[in-house]
């Protein structure tokens, strides 16, 4: 298969599985099935691009011409390479989680549920792989379409509240602001082309492109920049494993990937650097960042407060590629996956956390160590890793991110950087002292068992699988390392 | 088939007093079917003649121009001609279930003579190069469908026939006085004869009258705000094969009729410059597009939230119009194309919805998902287009539009168009979450999906919506060419 197959192939390939896991509704052993094969076929497509993205080769396929001079087309280049396989990667230890979690829970609808969840992931291979400004538009907007129904899935009247808040903010920052964004672009530089070093160099005056950049970052409703971050907190009514991948890793990222994506290869960093005052991206993504930390200190449902560390890490992401260093968009780069892999760990945590016990509170969660020692052991990896601690994948992230900053000599990001350091420390290093060292709480609250052990083996295998993950990438960090110097290089 | 424009009008004419002979039912529908099909067909070869030769003229009965009629196709009516054959035909084979479901045995062989007669006069409109002979074929088309109207199965159908009727006559006294001033003052009654000499006599108050009386009864006509009063109780209280068929054809004619006046007849520079048409309908379009999706928003009855959507919709075509630039124009034109093929695709949703359960409220159709799965993904992926989703014509229509209004540098139309686009998230939801999302009454537990003589029609019109937005360069094409049609008649 030459690459340029292997680009369609690799959205195809879910889309496809969608037809066979609906075939299969009555046979669920069968239809997980259909979707672990296709999750783990995803993945080795998206390996056999590695070797040709790392030696250069940009493999692009040409559509369709939707309209003239704008067409559907992929192109795959480092950045995406480096989403597209974090995100088929985490989908196989998803699946498995989810055939325990949903099977555990006794969930309604699961034909559905594992069909939105193969469109969503079809949706994150074009969002990955989109040669233009238009073809990640189409998928970024399928991408909301096809988890809607996944947020909804309970039913419920508070799921629906939720959803519309889901659609509504989501929905609404892509429509009124990152396509008009989009449609500014084109009439001035009448091209959605993505090209190294950007496509918008003298086409405007500075205080046009500066406010052009502010209608992308906000338009971007997926990258959670406060205020646009409501639908996130919003989404974690879904199944957890749902939140997991999609609102750890495949949706959010999918955000801050579009936000990279712009200021790389739309703008440029070298325009942006000389861009008078596009420093204020850095000073709102650093707000976003303490603030977002703030209000996850004080929630104490467990699944609010990943929600808002979620909005925190992404924000993150936002202000490193926003100072503009190589040094910081590697950082950037690389703590797209560390944060996948971390974040996504976590989510598995309260999941299995919920499966076993029903409990849904940090409050509650005293003693819990002792009877679930493998989740709260993963739990603890993953808070390490958000916290940036060595050992763990967030650590090198953190590290190029902070010596970016120095290099640009950005106080205000350096703050920011300890600061929140300091904050993620706050909010997540009491549930593990909590959950090993209190005593387990002695009446059971109602609705809530006390006499549980471990969650069912997918779930507790998977997340032992991400935690190992979020310590392996801290080891051998090379991969996403090469992938982020390609980037960098490619534009300078 | 030199003779093709004047069967393109004699067919459906001579056929409807024959369908009105036959009575029975059956036979009365398989004949106006028959015949709504070869009209199609005559449409397809006069739209092929005149991509291939460019405007094709015909002299009625060999009576040459300023004393006979002239018939005269360029490349804007030929586009206008496809629309209305084309949905004429698809609606034809949906109505023999619907209609017999909503009218009275007796009536239905007058149901189809009156379908056959509007045809004919939204087709005439098209054709004719004479102005008096426009306002006929606008009278039997008016006649004719507040007839139809009347149909409907509620009494609250006589009324809004009455409305309709009221409206619509003021409507054509107008244009009829307008047409009589220019009479007076050129002498001639023939478009092309007007169109060269009106510019010796422009500057008289005469032609000013003229062109207010012209311009206000064709608003009327096509429901332009705020001249739209008659439309939401004529669409929602018709049956449901002739809303989908006026909705898309009728008040596009209106359009067509406007733009000939404006372009054609009086030219840009009288209409835009010396007139200011252009600042009086971006107003009034603009307080279309917000206001009437405003008002879709609170609608409890879907047909006519529906119906104040296309307010806000011919709002979008006269904005593209009022811009009075080729791709002005050309994008409003295409948003009258697609718009129909978006229309009528909903209203055929909704009225096998009302076949089934025999009511069309919100509240009614709670959990009807389950059971009507089909119609309602019909209507779920019509109601994307209508927002105006990537890869559905409406986004392509949407993308015109925008991108006409930046490049005239007025980017708060741009910015009002994607706006208006996220109020058609919120009225096409609310029917989204009550189909899905609500349990199910008993009442609608024990439906039946449509038949497949509605479904297919359905979703062929849907089927075209996906193929255009994936691939417009068809409909886009066809749209410049019209405008560039008569963009270049009205020029010097």
């Amino acid at each position: 298969m030459t690459p340029e197959v292997t680009v369609l192939a690799s959205i195809g390939l879910p889309l496809g599985a969608t037809a066979l896991i609906a075939a299969f509704h009555r046979q669920p052993n069968l239809r997980e099935s259909v979707t672990l094969a296709t999750a783990l076929g995803l993945f080795l497509l998206n390996l056999s691009l590695l070797g040709p993205v790392l030696e250069g080769q940009r493999p692009g396929v040409l559509v369709v011409e939707t309209l003239p001079g704008l067409s559907i087309a992929f192109e795959v280049e480092p950045l995406g390479m480096l989403f597209a396989l974090v995100a088929s990667g985490l989908w196989m230890v998803n699946s498995l989680y989810s055939i325990g979690y949903m099977r555990a829970n006794r969930e309604h609808h699961q034909t559905r549920y594992y069909v939105c969840f193969a469109v969503a992931l079809a949706s994150t291979m074009g969002v990955a792989f989109a040669g233009n400004l238009l073809t990640l538009f189409v998928f970024y907007e399928a991408l909301t379409l096809s988890t809607y129904p996944l947020v909804t899935h309970r039913g419920s009247p508070a799921a629906v509240r939720a959803g519309r808040t889901y659609l509504g903010v989501l929905l609404g920052t892509s429509i009124g602001l990152l396509l008009f964004a989009i449609l500014w672009t084109w009439g001035l530089a009448g091209t959605l082309n993505f090209a190294p070093g950007g496509i918008l160099a003298d086409t405007a005056s500075d205080p046009v492109l500066g406010v052009l950049l502010f209608v992308y970052m906000f338009g971007i409703g997926k990258a959670a920049l406060m205020p646009v971050h409501r639908w996130l907190p919003a989404a974690m009514i879904a199944p957890t494993p749902v939140s997991a991948l999609l609102h750890a890793v495949a949706v959010v990222k999918a955000g801050v990937f579009t936000a990279v994506k712009v200021i790389v290869y739309v703008f440029g960093a070298d325009l942006l650097s000389n861009l008078q005052g596009s420093s204020w991206l850095i000073y709102v993504a650093g707000a976003s960042v303490i603030l977002a930390s703030l209000v996850a200190l004080r929630a104490d449902n467990l699944k609010r407060r990943l929600a808002y560390s979620t909005v925190s890490q992404l924000a993150f992401i936002v202000m490193a590629a926003a100072v503009l260093v190589p040094l910081s968009l590697i950082g950037a780069v690389l703590h797209i996956a560390a944060h996948a892999l971390g974040k996504i760990t976590l989510f598995f945590a309260a999941g299995s956390i919920y499966t076993a016990s029903h409990k849904t509170e940090v409050s509650q969660l005293a003693g819990i160590g002792r009877r679930m020692p493998w989740t709260m052991a993963a739990f603890t990896v993953g808070a390490l890793s958000m916290v940036g601690i060595p050992l763990t994948a967030g650590f090198v992230s953190k590290w190029y991110m902070l010596l970016g900053a120095i290099e640009a000599q950005q106080l205000v990001a350096i703050a920011v950087i300890i600061l929140s350091t300091l904050l993620n420390a706050a909010y997540f290093l009491p549930i593990v002292y909590t959950a090993f060292f209190d005593a387990p709480q002695s009446a059971g609250e109602q609705g809530v068992q006390t006499g549980h052990g471990e969650a069912p083996l997918p779930v507790v295998a998977a997340l032992t699988l991400t935690a190992l993950g979020t310590v392996a990438l801290f080891f051998v960090p090379e991969l996403p390392l090469a992938l982020a110097q390609q980037m960098v290089g490619a534009a300078p | 088939m030199l003779h093709a424009p004047a069967l393109q009008v004699a067919l459906p004419l001579a056929a409807a007093p024959l369908c009105l002979l036959i009575r029975h039912a059956r036979f009365a529908w398989a004949f106006a079917t028959l015949v709504s099909w070869g009209v199609l067909a005559i449409a397809v070869l006069l739209v092929r003649r005149v991509f291939a030769e460019g405007t094709v003229s015909y002299a009625l009965g060999d009576w040459v121009a300023p004393l006979g009629i002239e018939y005269r196709i360029d490349m804007a009516g030929a586009l206008m001609l496809l629309v209305i054959a084309a949905i004429g035909a698809l609606v034809m084979p949906y109505a023999r279930a619907s209609v017999e479901h909503e009218l009275r045995e007796d009536s239905i062989g007058l149901f189809y003579t009156c379908y056959l007669l509007c045809l004919t006069g939204l087709l005439g409109i098209v054709v004719t190069g004479d102005t008096f002979n426009l306002f006929v074929f606008l009278e039997i088309s008016s006649l004719s469908s507040y007839v139809l109207i009347s149909q409907g199965c509620s009494r609250r159908s006589l009324t809004a026939a009455y409305q309709y009727l009221v409206m619509g006559t003021i409507g054509a006294t107008f244009i009829l006085i307008g047409i009589g001033l220019l009479y007076m003052m050129t002498g001639t009654l023939n478009m092309a004869d007007l169109s060269q000499r009106l510019p010796a006599v422009t500057d008289t108050r005469t032609i000013r009258v003229a062109f207010a009386f012209v311009t206000v009864g064709v608003s009327l006509k096509l429901a332009l705000f705020p001249l739209h009063l008659w439309l939401p109780n004529a669409y929602t209280f018709a049956p449901s094969a002739v809303s989908a068929f006026i909705a898309a054809t009728a008040t596009k004619v209106g359009i067509y009729v406007l733009l000939r006046f404006f372009f054609t007849l009086f030219g840009v520079s009288f209409s835009f410059e010396a007139m200011h048409v252009g600042d009086i309908l971006v107003v009034l379009a603009a307080m279309a597009m917000l206001v009437a999706s405003l008002v879709a928003v609170f609608q409890d009855n879907i047909k006519r939230m529906l119906a104040y959507s296309s307010v806000a919709q011919i709002g979008y075509i006269v904005l593209g119009i009022s811009l009075a630039t080729t791709a002005g124009v050309g994008a409003g034109m295409l948003h009258l194309l697609n718009h129909a093929l978006i229309k009528a695709a909903l209203f055929l949703a909704v009225g096998c919805i009302f076949l089934r359960l025999g009511s069309v409220k919100i509240q009614d159709i709670r959990g009807i998902a389950k059971r009507m799965p089909l119609t309602m993904a019909a209507f779920v992926a019509g109601g994307l287009s209508l927002i105006g989703v990537p890869l559905t014509t409406g986004f392509v229509s949407k993308w015109y539009l925008a991108d006409a209004a930046l490049m005239d540098g007025r980017w708060p139309l741009a910015v009002l168009i994607l706006f208006s686009s996220l109020l058609a998230v919120a009225y096409v939801w609310r029917v989204v979450e009550a189909a899905y999302l609500q349990p199910a009454a008993e009442r609608v537990l024990a439906l039946k999906e449509a038949p497949a003589a509605m479904l297919v029609p359905t979703w062929l019109l849907i089927a075209a919506n996906l193929y255009f937005g994936i691939d417009a360069s068809l409909t886009s094409g066809l749209a410049r060419r019209g405008a560039e049609a008569l963009l270049g008649a009205g020029g010097p």
